[in-house]
């Protein structure tokens, strides 16, 4: 049995978070689609650009870092207080919290709030921590209808696809693939549209207004919540979450637990931070934030459902907690070369890149994702992108100490011990890679089972002479 | 057990190694800087907002706004002053309009809580010169008047000015999206035009 204060991961059978297959092997297919790269790296090069120049124009980047990635440690240590506070200075101001352990408690509270109002369809703004636990699919079991409206999330709800980026979850479609599927799944289409950027932005514009006036609930996620004054916020760029924010008569937000920030003023140093690493703008273009329930404007019922769903089980682990730092800006993804190749679909969790790498597993446990730890070359450069300062390297490491090992590995490695251990096998083996070196030219690569290991890597060609020998020798 | 005490629970144990709060480092720049409204100007512009610079007159106000909308009906707020708005246009009061009456004007005028420079930003903060949320929502055009002393540098001085008590909206540059290909392209859901009329100091 197990004792109910225990961290606990995120359950199987609901969201998405575990991928059908490991990521080698979902790698593999997402490696031999060369439309697909050429989309991504046109997407990231363009990314990285824009996010380097406007990051340039701050004296105080650094700075700004540090400040982010001691607020997150800071909320993490004092986090039991700083949810009590929230949850009052909400309730304080009109707005309801509700509390859930996992996405399946989630998806209740959201489905019966829903339930409650007598609607049958829901506006979304784009949310990570909803598409987590699966919400979507919940809801359309019990009859509801969720309508997508962020731009990109229309574009992987219309297409029946799957999310592959963060912050841009159709990143792996490009402009005329946009157009194909909204000429085949977007009623009352104009049969003539291009796929000019701006004419598909209006097409979109069209297709959800109508939505936006006659839909009497919302559901949201948030990018931040101050512990200080039960405020809320969103940032976005097309107006989508001010629609669902503002009009709406019910607001719905589901955030993960960790998305606290203590106090008002500190939202002075993630305002900087978010919109230069995400979308490379000084600024985002639009951003929301309301307390509670204000008379007259906006929702006049607003809940707030707080979520666990694995991340207690995260803040555990004394190295891999700073996983829960992130403001999910997806910079890592935009200067991974791992990600940059096979996109977010190999991951196969929401959560893809170098932060889903360490964030995926700890949530479900690492026997649930463990081919996702390996999905990284430890390069480096997520951990010099992270806008707080998110050590991923070394959580990837750390997590590959918990994974398990391919079989093949674990008896080299045994092998190798063995011999180490023995002097006497150790200089005959050094001897007889010495023999291979006449046998055969370098990178013919090693004899099965091991061919695989060396088929894309160049094999260091043995010495003429082993240190042993030439110390004897002298 | 309700959930809160298990959520509780878990976190208590799972910090139960002893896990400090750190220090914050505050090395980065918050203090009061010099305005440049020059700067503001252009990084509006960048960002595809247009500006109109007027000398601090009311009448100017008016001729502003009739420069950018000739004539239609335009919403308002109800603490907007009068006299900033030109006789040719039909002014909706927001008295408790419906969604589908805003959305039906051609415009709306609005003042602005603050404005930040170095982001190019505007925050309208609810007061009864700027309305409620929804009329800077749902018309195609914002107009939106913003006066000199209303201008600060950073966005530090921003955030202190502002209070969460109110619905904040922050506004940089009209409606966009990076969602195709990764490049900004203006014109989504919100206001596809976003003009701004800055009073001299």
């Amino acid at each position: 049995m197990t004792f109910l204060g225990m961290p606990a991961r995120a359950p199987r059978g609901v969201g998405h978070l575990r991928g059908d297959e490991s990521f080698p092997v979902a790698a593999r297919k997402a490696l031999a689609n060369s439309q697909l790269r050429r989309n991504l790296q046109h997407a990231t090069t363009t990314i990285r650009g824009k996010s380097g120049r406007v990051i340039a124009e701050l004296p105080d980047w650094q700075e700004l870092r540090s400040a982010g990635s001691a607020l997150k440690a800071y909320t993490m240590a004092r986090l039991p207080e700083l949810l009590e506070q929230l949850e009052e200075n909400v309730t304080a101001a009109g707005g309801v919290v509700h509390w859930a352990a996992d996405a399946n408690e989630a998806n209740r509270i959201v489905t019966d709030l829903v339930r409650q109002t007598g609607e049958r369809r829901v506006i979304k703004v784009k949310s990570m921590a909803t598409q987590e636990i699966g919400l979507n699919e919940a809801l359309e079991a019990a009859g509801i209808t969720p309508v997508e409206t962020d731009l990109a999330e229309l574009i992987v709800q219309l297409g029946n696809d799957k999310p592959s980026h963060i912050l841009v979850p159709a990143i792996h479609r490009n402009r005329s693939e946009i157009r194909e599927i909204f000429l085949k799944a977007m009623p009352d289409v104009d049969p003539g549209l291009t796929d000019d950027p701006p004419v598909l932005a209006a097409a979109a514009r069209r297709y959800l207004r109508e939505t936006f006036l006659s839909t009497k609930v919302a559901v949201s996620g948030a990018n931040f919540a101050i512990a200080e004054t039960g405020t809320l916020a969103v940032v976005e760029s097309e107006g989508n979450g001010r629609m669902c924010l503002t009009l709406p008569e019910t607001l719905i937000t589901v955030m993960g637990i960790e998305k606290l920030v203590p106090k008002w003023s500190d939202l002075e140093v993630f305002l900087q931070l978010l919109p230069r690493a995400s979308t490379g703008e000084r600024m985002n273009p639009y951003t929301s934030m309301w307390t509670g329930v204000t008379p007259g404007d906006g929702p006049q019922a607003f809940h707030l459902v707080l979520l666990d769903n694995g991340r207690t089980a995260v803040l555990a682990d004394e190295v891999g907690r700073q996983a829960l730092h992130c403001i999910r800006c997806s910079a890592c993804l935009n200067v991974c070369p791992v990600y940059e190749r096979t996109g977010g679909h190999a991951y196969g969790s929401v959560y893809p890149g170098p932060i889903g790498a360490v964030l995926s597993p700890q949530l479900t446990g690492v026997a649930d994702n463990p081919s996702l730890p390996y999905a990284s070359s430890l390069c480096g450069a997520c951990f010099d992108a992270c806008p707080v300062k998110i050590d991923i390297p070394s959580i990837l490491v750390h997590l590959r100490n918990q994974a398990p090992h391919p079989r093949t590995e674990a008896a080299v490695m045994a092998a190798a011990a063995y011999t180490m251990d023995r002097p006497k096998l150790y200089a005959s083996a050094q001897r007889a890679a010495k023999l291979a070196r006449i046998a055969g030219r370098r990178g013919r690569g090693l004899p099965p089972p091991l061919n695989g290991w060396s088929a894309s890597r160049d094999l260091p060609s043995p010495p003429k002479e082993t240190f042993r020998d030439w110390w004897r020798s002298r | 057990m309700s959930s809160k005490d298990v959520i509780l629970g878990r976190i208590r144990s799972a910090l139960s190694s002893g896990v400090d709060a750190p220090e914050i480092p505050r090395d980065y720049r918050r203090g009061e800087a010099k305005v440049d409204l020059d700067l503001l100007v252009e990084r509006l512009t960048d960002y595809k907002a247009v500006v109109h610079r007027i000398s601090a007159e009311k009448s100017g106000i008016s001729a502003a706004i009739l420069e950018i909308l000739a004539e239609g009906t335009v919403v308002v707020p109800p603490g907007l002053p009068t006299d900033w708005l030109p006789e040719a246009l039909e002014a909706i009061v927001d008295d408790g309009l419906t969604a589908e009456q805003i959305a039906a004007t051609d415009g709306v005028v609005t003042a602005a809580a603050v404005a930040i420079v170095e982001t190019g930003t505007i925050v309208l903060d609810a007061s009864p010169d700027q309305g409620r949320r929804i009329i800077s929502l749902l018309p195609d055009l914002h107009i939106c008047v913003l006066r000199p002393e209303q201008v600060v540098a950073s966005v530090p001085e921003g955030v202190a000015r502002l209070d969460p008590r109110r619905p904040l909206t922050w506004i940089s540059g009209p409606s966009a999206t990076s969602d195709i290909e990764l490049n900004r392209v203006e014109g989504v859901h919100g206001p596809r035009n976003l003009h701004v009329i800055l009073l001299a100091a």
